[in-house]
């Protein structure tokens, strides 16, 4: 069925009265999210979308019980929103923000480590599009009509490359348990092998798509995790072949400074921890058929 | 963002590091100047532009008169120097930095950068100073120290002293050099840097430790707080198109191939580049338009990547998430007749409302070739862009 995120969630939106704040939160609403309320310092205690707002992320946890956020803060305040909402006992919190300094994401890493790992947040982002398990919530930005409610993993970098994956995978009648942008930023809060763990162990996903690009270490960690512990197929896609080194292609974490870094280095480590390589964007539905069978075949399986 | 050795020497002199003694100079006349007010007998010359391994190009010259000083002026002012890092439009040299010359007795090289497996800052020192650090990696791998620096306490003395001893240092400069450590460290921390190289950090014969070279870039996400640091920003260091583009709020990276790029979202830029790639064509640049894709900046992004006279055939690549492609096909309509597009352009659209986008685009009366899918969008460019070379030849 999914990871992390299903239809149980008690979401608050964090930056909720804000232009992107409220749109996204509408159309979290009317995907089925169980949005509960939203935080806005200064503007507790009115109501925004017939939902209460407050002023800190501690009182909207007492009030409403909730358990997941979802921060649209701006890049200069959003650190401080992770680590309010980390504070007041969120258990899962997905940053959107584009622009968080590094040196603020290295100081949020550094702090969530403080709480013990059974009460610690886990942190999705930033400069991520979120995450969604089809047919249960949405908790992002992204299109959900585009995902079919089914069996398959996903996790990328990229918002719209992830789209395009899915959408991909719907044409060949393959559905999705949960997909999860880990974002595009240097230090993001879960990595590549944190969510194959849990899709590992999510007795409702069969296979997983990763979709990784140029730049840092995350996609060859994943690869050697995958090949000693993933019972699971595993199918990933590195974007970026046409990258020249030094350059940053638009995400901040987009660029090749190291060995190992390029596109060609590590579709080169993937395949041989024994991952199915996705050769082309436009393969991604083809090469994910030829891996778990188009839905019809699955759904002939499971019968 | 990139600054100048100068600059970054500056910088790091305010944090209690060494540098030699120099002045700027933008002509031969004010290179000699610049000398005779450091006094001394042998002076450097260096070209301040935003790129290492200055010196096999041209760019460093050690002088011991007036009349050297001004012939190395004069050969590097207004010239595009091109380095083994510039590419090969190279960069315009139109400052000069006038150093006092060193006697130096050893060369060690140190850096500050941030670690993306450790996600903490990591300190990278040898005793193989004076080459490219991966070339130490490569050629002298054990001599490479490195530490990594707690956020929660920041960088601690220990951790300086266990670096100048591990290098070899005498005792009479240990002192000296945890300061060093330290006040750069301060500098990366406090500024926002991204990295920090010095290479050399020389010691002298009379016993001194100075920064012979100094490079410092900064995290673009954090230059709204840092307004002292965006100020060093020099344009005429930058790709011309990129500048053009980033004035613009679009995130562009300028490439030498034919095939312009307008996509949304990284990630599917990068693969679309990699499609022409496959396709047998060479992108021309990298393009994020942003979620947005609305006309206005469909229209700057046609005015970006036609700056680029390289450019023979545009790609656009719009996956409509939030937005419909109606309303996406409607901008791209209205900015192709706003800015007028004389290549063949190439657009596909997905997502939300697809049908109705490309029916708008077929009627618009434009020429416009529509893809359906990624792999037809990257064949149908190449193409095109291959009929253009033909015709032209």
């Amino acid at each position: 069925m999914s990871i992390l995120l299903n239809s149980k969630n008690r979401v608050i939106v964090q930056g909720f009265t804000g232009k992107i704040g409220s749109f996204h939160a509408e159309d979290m609403k009317r995907y089925g999210t169980n949005v509960v309320g939203g935080v806005t310092p200064g503007k507790g205690g009115t109501t925004h979308l017939g939902l209460p707002v407050f002023n800190t992320v501690k009182g909207a946890v007492q009030e409403t019980g909730a358990d997941t956020s979802i921060v649209f803060v701006p890049p200069p305040f959003a650190a401080d929103s992770i680590l309010e909402a980390a504070d007041a006992g969120i258990k899962l919190c997905v940053c959107i923000t584009d622009g968080i300094p590094s040196q603020d994401m290295i100081r949020v890493k550094r702090t969530m480590r403080r709480y013990r790992y059974e009460d610690r947040m886990r942190l999705i982002g930033p400069n991520c599009a979120g995450m969604i398990t089809p047919g249960e919530s949405l908790l992002g930005i992204m299109p959900g009509h585009i995902y079919l409610p089914g069996r398959v993993g996903i996790v990328g970098r990229s918002g719209t490359l992830g789209y395009e994956a899915a959408s991909q995978m719907k044409a060949y009648g393959i559905g999705v348990s949960t997909s999860v942008g880990i974002g595009g930023d240097p230090i993001n809060g879960s990595s590549f092998k944190d969510m194959l763990e849990l899709f590992e162990e999510d007795p409702d996903t069969d296979a997983v798509v990763m979709i990784g690009e140029i730049g840092g270490p995350q996609e060859a960690e994943a690869a050697l995790w995958a090949e000693k512990h993933m019972t699971k197929p595993l199918i990933a896609y590195i974007a970026g072949l046409s990258a020249p080194k030094g350059r940053k292609m638009g995400h901040a974490g987009a660029i090749i400074s190291a060995f190992g870094e390029s596109a060609q280095e590590k579709v080169e480590i993937l395949k041989n921890a024994g991952v199915t390589i996705v050769p082309t964007p436009s393969s991604f539905g083809e090469t994910v058929a030829s891996v778990v069978g188009t839905g019809a075949e699955a759904l002939r399986a499971a019968s | 963002m990139d600054i100048h050795e100068y600059q970054a020497k500056e910088i790091l002199a305010r944090y209690n590091v060494e540098v030699p003694r120099g002045g700027l100079a933008y002509s031969p006349e004010q290179a000699a100047y610049r000398a005779s007010e450091i006094g001394g007998s042998r002076w450097v010359v260096k070209a301040q532009i935003h790129s290492g391994a200055r010196g096999k190009a041209g760019g460093i010259r050690l002088c011991a008169n007036d009349k050297e000083i001004s012939e190395a002026a004069e050969f590097m002012l207004g010239r595009k120097l091109v380095t083994a890092q510039t590419g090969p439009r190279g960069k315009l040299v139109s400052r000069l930095y006038v150093e006092e010359a060193m006697d130096i007795q050893r060369e060690i090289y140190l850096g500050f950068v941030l670690d993306r497996k450790e996600e903490r800052v990591m300190i990278v020192a040898s005793g193989s100073g004076g080459m490219e650090i991966e070339e130490i990696a490569e050629r002298e791998p054990d001599s490479i120290i490195r530490a990594v620096v707690d956020p929660g306490t920041g960088m601690m003395e220990f951790q300086a002293r266990e670096i100048a001893f591990g290098l070899g240092l005498d005792n009479a400069i240990i002192g000296k050099a945890v300061q060093t450590l330290m006040g750069c460290y301060r500098a990366f921390r406090e500024l926002d840097a991204s990295m920090l190289e010095i290479n050399p950090l020389v010691v002298t014969r009379d016993g001194r430790l100075l920064a012979l070279d100094a490079k410092m870039s900064f995290d673009d996400n954090a230059l709204f707080r840092r307004p002292q640091i965006s100020e060093l920003r020099d344009k005429s260091q930058e790709d011309p198109r990129e500048t053009f583009a980033s004035d613009r709020g679009l995130s562009y990276v300028g490439l030498d191939g034919r095939i312009g790029c307008i996509i949304n979202g990284a990630g599917l830029a990068m693969a679309t580049m990699d499609m022409i790639k496959i396709a047998g064509g060479e992108p021309a640049n990298f393009l994020d338009i942003g979620g947005g894709a609305s006309p206005e900046r469909v229209a700057k992004s046609f005015r970006a990547v036609l700056g680029d006279k390289n450019v023979e055939t545009i790609l656009v690549n719009i996956f409509a998430g939030i937005n419909r492609c109606d309303w996406v096909a409607e901008g791209v309509v209205k900015a192709i007749r706003e800015v007028g597009v004389p290549v063949p352009l190439v657009v596909r659209l997905a997502g939300t409302n697809v049908e109705e986008g490309r029916r708008i685009l077929a009627e618009s009366g434009e020429q416009i070739i529509v893809a359906e899918t990624l792999a037809e969008a990257a064949e149908k460019a190449v193409a095109a862009w291959k009929s253009v070379t033909r015709a032209a030849a």
